[in-house]
């Protein structure tokens, strides 16, 4: 069976390892991971990742334009969007922009695992 | 910035530190700032633009820090640049997470962290800044806003 294949994205080297923390069991496969929009975009295209984990607040490229940029590559990637900005709004409008779900920082590795597990479920 | 407003900071920084951690934080008087430095050994600064702007910036020393980092990353080993790392991300959290009282026009800058004690961390004159003391884990850091 394939394994699920993982990109990490967030500018936080801690945050990162947090969510790598939460790839427990053997059916993940971590492909990548990035500290900025653009080698995201260059790691996506080359790993085509199941499902990406995505921060917002990045430098030079705003993780919401990260987002659909993935999206128009392949609409079919499950995004994670994982963000200190926790207001409804940027929630919704993440969601509505494409992201499969929306968790706040701080999380933690369960958070992250059910939500992984969960859109796993449909690939 | 008035009484409304520091609540909201105490409020959210308290929640940070449970939520992220399992440990309260405890947060004392808040104060105007003078002229003395509030400046530690690690300090996460975050600019604020939109329709309010300003500075927000977390500084602590390193123990509560590495304290902190080890919790989250449950390790018993942390590195000079996850500390580094983790005082960006506390002023990063803390500040967004203020956009659900602030609203969406509340915009926030990625962190800029500085490392050893500065002499101090310079904000505007025009504007006052408070100083909100934090006790987590019996180690002292401070959340100091400068916001319009």
């Amino acid at each position: 069976m394939e394994k699920i294949k993982i990109l990490i994205v967030d500018d936080s080297s801690i945050i990162r390892k947090i969510i790598q923390k939460s790839l427990t069991g053997n059916q993940f496969d971590l492909v990548g991971i990035a500290g900025n929009g653009a080698s995201a975009l260059e790691l996506f295209k080359d790993k085509q990742p199941h499902i990406v984990t995505l921060d917002i607040t990045m430098p030079e490229m705003n993780g919401l334009t990260v987002l659909e940029e993935m999206i128009k590559i392949d609409p079919k990637v499950k995004v994670i969007v994982i963000s200190a900005l926790s207001d409804k709004a940027t929630g919704i409008h993440a969601i509505k922009k494409g992201a499969k779900s929306f968790i706040p920082k701080p999380f933690t590795t369960e958070d992250v695992q059910k939500t992984i597990l969960k859109l796993a479920e449909s690939i | 910035m008035n009484e409304n407003d520091i609540k909201h900071f105490i409020k959210t920084t308290i929640n940070f530190f449970k939520d992220a951690s399992g440990y309260e934080a405890k947060c004392g008087i808040p104060s105007v700032k003078t002229s003395d430095p509030v400046v530690l050994e690690y300090t996460g600064i975050i600019g604020i633009s939109g329709k309010r702007k300003g500075s927000i910036y977390f500084t602590s020393n390193a123990k509560l820090l590495s304290d902190l980092a080890k919790i989250m990353l449950q390790t018993d080993t942390v590195y000079n640049e996850d500390i580094r790392d983790l005082v960006g991300e506390v002023a990063n959290t803390i500040t967004g997470n203020l956009r659900e009282i602030f609203g969406s026009e509340f915009l926030i800058s990625v962190p800029v962290i500085v490392e050893g004690q500065a002499r101090d961390i310079k904000l505007p004159d025009d504007i006052d800044s408070f100083v909100i003391p934090i006790l987590w884990q019996d180690n002292k850091a401070f959340l100091v806003i400068c916001l319009e």
